[in-house]
């Protein structure tokens, strides 16, 4: 075979492009939206479950759909995407050969059968034990080979990934330094490593505690190498997602870092600093010292938490230099009233910046803060919390890139629209609506995982305010916003894809308000001189710090009022 | 552009006066929130212990029961009520799916709250007052615990630990010293 039948040439951004990454891409692109589909459908059926006027599951039927939704939404909808964004950051985006691609589809099939081992694991009743599986809990031993499987597919897709910089290097397809985006992939992928070992480390001893071979598993143990997965590997969403707002910023509005050295800083300091992280899971188990538990939380999480509040200002800032660039420039906040909002790329994006920012990442810190988790820790507060940082910023920023996969990758032209217009807003705002009720609920004492606050089997009994009976309500009618917004995106994805018109060999597609080549020459004119002026960037920069003092405060207070204990 | 490779000597270029600024400001707060929490150690009054011992779940139980016996003051359905005296040790015992026993307190004396589980991971959840507790099986921590405000108390499970984990309640009484 030559050459010229591995490679096509993008008409729109002049890369070339590997037929077989393509391939890859589109595989794990589309199993991971169909895992999101049905992800989607269990977190429907769970909040419409909690919300207590409408109990929709029974209580055996909730556990396991909350587990399935766990694992369906958290690993497989994302990693595999994840994999996607990879071998788009590596291979698409440095003009180079994909390394193995066999082993790529090792990767894939692997991931693949491992999902669908623990999805029938969990749906034959006997392993609703949660993603989280702590024991003493055991579940069935195909549930946790299912996740080893799938985690050694994650793994190789990684290996894949690394192989292809190499290739990329000595091949010369690129020069000078790798773009900042695949940079950000490179973060992921590093952390992804480190993660998914300590995925293997603690879920091999428990699948053989499951068969018989080893007679226990320490509880404490297990959570701390299990959270060193669970918790680090929401870094990796937060590199990849973050990798992907520049990728977006990049092609629909031709925005470039203000500066690259700070924005790489940025992404370098998730990997110096989260691998600790765990901590924050153990702020409320015995036998962990406070000295500990403040250094790890602190230390290494505030540098972590440095890292994304940089990206928090050079994102919007990047935005607001190729906006002024191209003469919106009147007030502070032209560039962001003229910005393409009709663009569901760019409008998923924004949405999921802000609301990371400012639901996720404050809600985070304070609730990761030693002596204030005792207020907050498994309340649903918790997952209130993590469908700010994971469906709001992650999800969103996946959805919002897939407009632009779907031409440039599946060389399709998007499908319906005024849907795929509407659909971040939606989705973006039903998620805010759980997001907020469940922290609503959960400052209020309910817990998270549950199936009935009105106690009504307990031996003793219990009242929950009618507050937090309304925060669920609110929490169920969220829900329900939020699937519709989801189903508009499967809908806009699965029909574009498959009958959407197909785009010629040599068809520009206009990513943007701007056309590459344009965006190109205005971003030509600014740079990392310091000569842009960014003041409406300052300006919502400031608001975010106002919001995280006032509320890191507020929760101390409330801290404060419950009763003394040492 | 982001999905391009930057120009060369990017390394070299200086920092944006304003990203800098950020920069400060931010690692600053992050110093501030560090700070907190060892002052908070030193000030506040709500802290953890860090006392916790290895213990099986049957000499644990042991405990339980010892103090059950010596300080029921009522029966309530399933669970005996226990009153120990003022300053002691108190033992709450977490199993599929009760707290057991209920506990009577004196507002404003202090306590030592000893928690573990004799069968599954759960979680120590009081509430309104909404204090919350990981409890393991295998050990037992203790924490030093004043009532501020009579009344009762619900404990609620909030670790998942089975199908029955929502029927999973106890209770704690704050009485005025009389
Ligand atoms: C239509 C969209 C969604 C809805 C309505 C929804 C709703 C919920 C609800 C109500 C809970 C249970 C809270 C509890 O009882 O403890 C939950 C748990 C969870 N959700 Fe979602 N969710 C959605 C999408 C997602 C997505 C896209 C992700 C991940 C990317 C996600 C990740 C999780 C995780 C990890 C849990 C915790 C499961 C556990 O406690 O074991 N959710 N979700
Ligand atoms: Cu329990
Ligand atoms: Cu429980």
């Amino acid at each position: 075979m030559t050459a010229a039948t591995h490679f096509r040439t993008c008409p729109t951004t002049g890369l070339k492009i590997d037929r077989s990454a393509e391939n890859l891409i589109k595989a794990n692109a589309v199993v991971a939206v169909v895992f999101l589909l049905i992800g989607g459908l269990f977190g429907l059926s769970i909040a419409l479950t909690r919300w207590p006027a409408v109990h929709l599951l029974p209580a055996d039927w909730f556990y396991l759909a909350l587990t399935a939704h766990g694992f369906d939404v958290l690993l497989a909808w994302i990693i595999f995407f994840e994999m996607a964004v990879l071998y788009f950051a590596s291979a698409i985006l440095l003009n180079s050969r994909i390394a193995a691609p066999r082993w790529g589809w090792a990767q894939f099939w692997l991931m693949l059968v491992g999902a669908l081992m623990t999805n029938v694991a969990v749906l034959q009743g006997n392993s609703s034990v949660m993603f989280t599986s702590y024991p003493p809990l055991v579940a069935a031993p195909h549930f946790y080979l299912g996740l080893v499987l799938f985690a050694v597919g994650a793994l190789i897709g990684c290996a894949v990934f690394f192989g292809t910089l190499v290739v990329a290097r000595d091949e010369k397809t690129y020069q000078g330094s790798v773009p900042l985006v695949t940079f950000g992939a490179i973060t992921a992928a590093i952390i992804a490593v480190f993660t998914l070992a300590c995925g293997a480390i603690i879920l091999i001893p428990t699948f053989l505690w499951s068969i018989g071979i080893i007679s226990g598993v320490d509880p404490l143990m297990y959570k701390l190498v299990w959270w060193g997965m669970g918790h680090s590997s929401q870094q990796i969403n937060v590199a990849a997602h973050v990798a992907v707002w520049y990728a977006i910023g990049a092609m629909v509005l031709g925005a470039k870092p203000i500066s690259e050295k700070v924005s790489r800083m940025a992404f370098l300091m998730y990997i110096l600093f989260l691998q600790l992280a765990s901590a924050h899971h153990l702020l409320v188990e015995p036998g962990v010292s406070s000295s500990w538990k403040i250094f790890n939380t602190s230390y290494a999480m505030y540098l972590a938490v440095l890292g994304s509040m940089i990206h928090g200002m050079t994102v919007p800032g990047a935005i607001e230099a190729a906006q002024r660039a191209k003469g919106f420039n009147k007030g502070l906040f032209e560039w962001l009233r003229k910005a393409p909002w009709g663009n569901p790329a760019f409008a998923g994006m924004f949405l999921s910046l802000v609301m990371f920012g400012f639901l996720g990442g404050i809600s985070g810190v304070v609730m990761g803060t030693e002596q204030i988790n005792l207020i907050i820790h498994n309340t649903i507060y918790v997952p209130g919390h993590f469908h700010a940082t994971v469906v709001a910023g992650t999800t969103l920023a996946f959805m919002a890139i897939t407009y632009l996969l779907v031409p440039l990758i599946f060389r399709r032209e998007v499908m319906f629209k005024k849907v795929a217009q509407w659909q971040p807003y939606v989705f973006g705002l039903g998620i805010a609506g759980i997001s907020l009720f469940m922290m609503g609920a959960g400052t209020l004492g309910v817990p998270r995982r549950h199936w009935d606050i009105t106690f009504a089997d307990a031996l003793s009994q219990f009242q929950f305010s009618p507050a937090a009976f309304l925060m669920l309500a609110l929490n169920g009618l969220s829900a329900i916003v939020a699937a519709i917004g989801g189903a508009m995106y499967i809908i806009v994805v699965v029909c574009s894809v498959f009958l959407g018109r197909k785009i010629g060999d040599n068809e520009v597609v206009q990513l943007g308000p701007v056309s590459g080549a344009a965006s190109a020459a205005a971003v030509a004119r600014y740079g990392n001189e310091g000569t842009l002026k960014i003041p409406g960037t300052v300006v919502l920069v400031a608001v975010f710090f106002v919001s995280f003092v006032l509320y890191y405060f507020v929760n101390w207070k409330y801290l404060a009022e419950v009763w003394p204990l040492k | 552009m982001g999905i391009a490779s930057p120009r060369a000597g990017w390394w070299k270029e200086p920092i944006h006066k304003v990203e800098l600024i950020w920069i400060i400001v931010a690692f600053l707060w992050g110093l501030g929130m560090f700070f907190m929490m060892i002052y908070w150690h030193g000030v506040g009054n709500q802290n953890l212990s860090n006392e916790a011992y290895r213990i099986t779940p049957a000499a644990y139980a042991a405990k339980v029961d010892k103090m059950t016996e010596e300080y029921t003051v009522r029966q309530e359905g399933a669970f005996p009520v226990v009153r120990p005296p003022p300053g002691s040790d108190v033992y709450m015992m977490g199993r599929v799916y009760m707290w057991w026993p209920m506990l009577e307190l004196v507002k404003g004396e202090t306590y030592r709250l000893h928690l573990s589980s004799i069968d599954l991971q759960h979680g120590f959840s009081l509430q309104p007052v909404n204090i919350n507790l990981q409890v393991h099986p295998g050990y037992e921590s203790v924490v030093t615990m004043t009532p501020n405000q009579t009344g009762q108390f619900g404990i609620v499970c909030n670790e998942y630990c089975g199908f029955g984990h929502h029927t999973m309640t106890g209770r704690i009484y704050v009485v005025d010293n009389k």
